[in-house]
């Protein structure tokens, strides 16, 4: 099914959660809404679910107008943040609950919400939990349990609340990868909410970057990560060195160094802030196409990858460099030895387009 | 040990202040209690037994239960309406309405009952009116019930207001998707969620009911074996120098205080226990999965 939200409004007394959203989700994709929090997302994703009432705009389920349909008829899975399992009910009751609720005409026979129960706990592989209560499982089989129970009355959508927020680091990563390939089975549309980058990207078919109630980006997780497209979602996915200059005549210059920037901002002259990767900056001895000078203050040289940190030489600022243990050894870095640091790639926005996220 | 001396008083201190208190509970709670059976059952079984079963005495036990019978319910029903709204919605004036419901708890019984008959006694504001009608409230036994529901109003509103503030309202919600009627989702969710903390204000509740003295006093006129209520019963015999009598129906009360005293120890306890017993299980559960998965 496909979730079209269009000129979607929003505030909580004088706070603007939402300012004029629009979105198309598409059918049976796995849909992230990525963002700091008091960014909208949740908001958002309520208001699809209908927990929440917009003040303005439209949410249209496979093209019909579904923003004045009741949450109970919405047929929409909704997995909270902490759950929000039935604490009084076993775990099969939990489950069972959305088809006992039904009407007497549309509810299953007693054999059959047993059967497509059982066949759903298997689905989350907590059959043999049926009849535990909430408070005796763990985190991660809570979640588990609150998916089975949004599946049970098979929602056309599913959506779920900051998924894996409350759950320590390794249980996270299990759930995630479990989530993907359990959407690669059933094929539902689904949207989840999160603030944590690396999930957005790791899961989803799409991801959604919100802030301050606005929608900055849509795209594929790789579009996403290699152009971003603000300010704001560069520093939002990733560590990200910080660099202010000009630019002028198809160079940037900071300080006394220059770097050609080809095709970008060709014809343009204002201040700007560009935007490095650590990993996308190479560290080296000569001072070709740099972007500035520093000094190695320290030296991280545990796991895969060495991280460097520099004291800019002028603004002191502190410039992180993640280099491979090859370049390092070849480089023979040593603390205290004045380098220069070349981007590889790099994101300029100039200064007109920076202005709303320096804050 | 020398952890535990730092953080506890010498033991001297610890002995004297249980010594105190419990010197105190006894002197105060124990001894009437006892002395109230004591003279109850001072002339013997029978004598006892008689002054319980005699009309004017049976009577006003009638009354009493009927009040209950009357008050408990109503403040269940408005209780469990105040509580929701104050905790599941935001509206102008909930702080004001909050501390409206502490009223009959920080007003004096009396001025409950004075305040009833300003507004519907002979010379009150409604009483032309009611006379008119052949309504009679005070002196009545509505005007008894109307008092004990005042007195009584904030006991049940009062446990449930925090219980479900904590709760949240996420599993409601998670009802409501799951395609819960508003109905469904009190019954079967709501209401299992509450249920102890609305035991224990019903039985707080019931308690006042039958033991209120002040404005009951007030709005009942003392008409013997129409009237009265077991507290006005007993204080009426005590004036009379009739001691049996009085304390055979103040035993009657002290009993329900045991009784409620016990109920509500037990479910304490057994609040306490689903606790322990989430927590041991959780921890088994834990344990569990790597054996049978």
């Amino acid at each position: 099914m496909t979730i079209d939200i269009r000129n979607i409004r929003k505030s909580f007394g004088d706070f603007v959660a939402l300012d004029n959203v629009n979105l198309t989700i598409a059918s049976g994709e796995l849909l992230a809404l990525l963002g700091p929090s008091g960014c909208g997302k949740t908001t958002l994703l309520r208001i699809i679910a209908g927990l929440e009432r917009p003040d303005a705009g439209q949410v249209l389920f496979s093209g019909q107008d579904a923003t004045h349909t009741h949450v109970s008829e919405r047929q929409v899975g909704f997995v909270f943040q902490h759950y929000a399992l039935f604490r009084h009910m076993t775990v099969f009751d939990n489950v069972a609950f959305g088809l006992s609720v039904k009407s007497r005409k549309e509810r299953p026979g007693k054999e059959e919400i047993r059967e497509r129960v059982m066949k759903l706990l298997k689905l989350v592989q907590l059959d043999w939990l049926a009849d535990a209560y909430p408070s005796q499982l763990s985190g991660g089989q809570r979640q588990r349990i609150a998916l089975a129970r949004s599946l049970a009355v098979e929602p056309k959508v599913l959506l779920l609340d900051e998924p894996f927020g409350a759950l320590d680091a390794k249980v996270r990563k299990d759930l995630r990868r479990w989530l993907r390939d359990l959407h690669d089975e059933i094929h539902i549309t689904s949207v989840f909410v999160t603030h944590d980058q690396e999930e957005a990207l790791e899961v989803s078919d799409r991801v959604v970057v919100m802030d301050h109630g606005h929608i900055e980006q849509v795209g594929r997780p790789d579009d996403i990560y290699e152009s971003p497209a603000t300010p704001f979602v560069t520093q939002f996915l990733g560590d990200v060195n910080l660099f202010h200059g000009r630019v002028d005549g198809g160079s940037l210059t900071i300080g006394d160094y220059a770097h050609s920037l080809g095709q970008q901002h060709a014809g343009k002259t204002d201040d700007a802030v560009a935007y490095v990767r650590p990993h996308d900056l190479d560290v080296s001895r000569v001072a070709d196409g740099a972007l500035a000078a520093g000094t190695v203050e320290h030296i991280h040289a545990v796991g895969p990858v060495v991280r460097i940190e520099l004291a800019q030489i002028g603004s002191g600022e502190t410039i992180e460099a993640a280099l491979s243990k090859e370049r390092y050894r070849e480089l023979g870095l040593m603390l205290g030895d004045t380098v220069y640091v070349t981007p590889k790639k790099v994101a300029v926005f100039l200064k007109e387009e920076a202005q709303d996220y320096v804050i | 040990m020398s952890s535990a001396n730092l953080t506890t008083e010498a033991p001297w201190v610890r002995r004297v202040l249980i010594a105190v208190a419990l010197a105190f509970v006894t002197l105060f709670l124990l001894v009437p209690l006892v002395a109230v059976f004591w003279e109850a059952l001072a002339k013997g079984w029978e004598l006892y037994l008689a002054a319980l079963v005699e009309p004017e005495a049976w009577s006003a036990i009638k009354l009493t239960l009927l009040t209950a019978a009357i008050a408990v319910p109503l403040n269940v029903v408005f209780g469990v309406a105040a509580a929701w709204a104050i905790a599941r919605f935001e509206f102008r004036g909930k702080s004001l309405f909050t501390t409206l419901i502490d009223l009959p708890f920080s007003v004096s019984p009396v001025v409950a009952g004075l305040m009833y008959m300003l507004m519907f006694g002979a010379n009150g504001w409604l009483g032309p009116w009611l006379a008119e009608h052949d309504i009679k409230l005070m002196f009545a036994v509505p005007g008894i019930v109307l008092a004990t529901v005042f007195v009584t109003f904030p006991f049940v509103a009062r446990e449930l207001i925090p219980l479900m503030q904590a709760q949240g309202q996420d599993e409601e919600q998670a009802a409501m998707v799951l395609g819960a009627s508003g109905w469904q989702t009190f019954w079967k969710v709501t209401i299992p969620n509450i249920k102890w903390g609305l035991l224990y204000g019903v039985i707080l509740t019931n308690a006042r009911a039958m033991g209120e003295f002040g404005a009951v006093s007030v709005v009942s006129g003392h008409i013997r074996g129409e009237t009265n209520t077991i507290p006005l019963h007993v204080e009426i015999l005590y004036n009379e120098y009739n001691f049996v009598g009085a304390f055979a129906c103040a035993s009657i009360l002290a009993l329900l205080a045991l009784v409620t005293l016990l109920v509500k120890t037990l479910i304490e306890w057994r609040i306490a226990r689903q606790r322990e017993g989430a927590k041991e299980r959780t921890l088994e559960a834990r344990l569990a999965p790597a054996s049978t998965h």
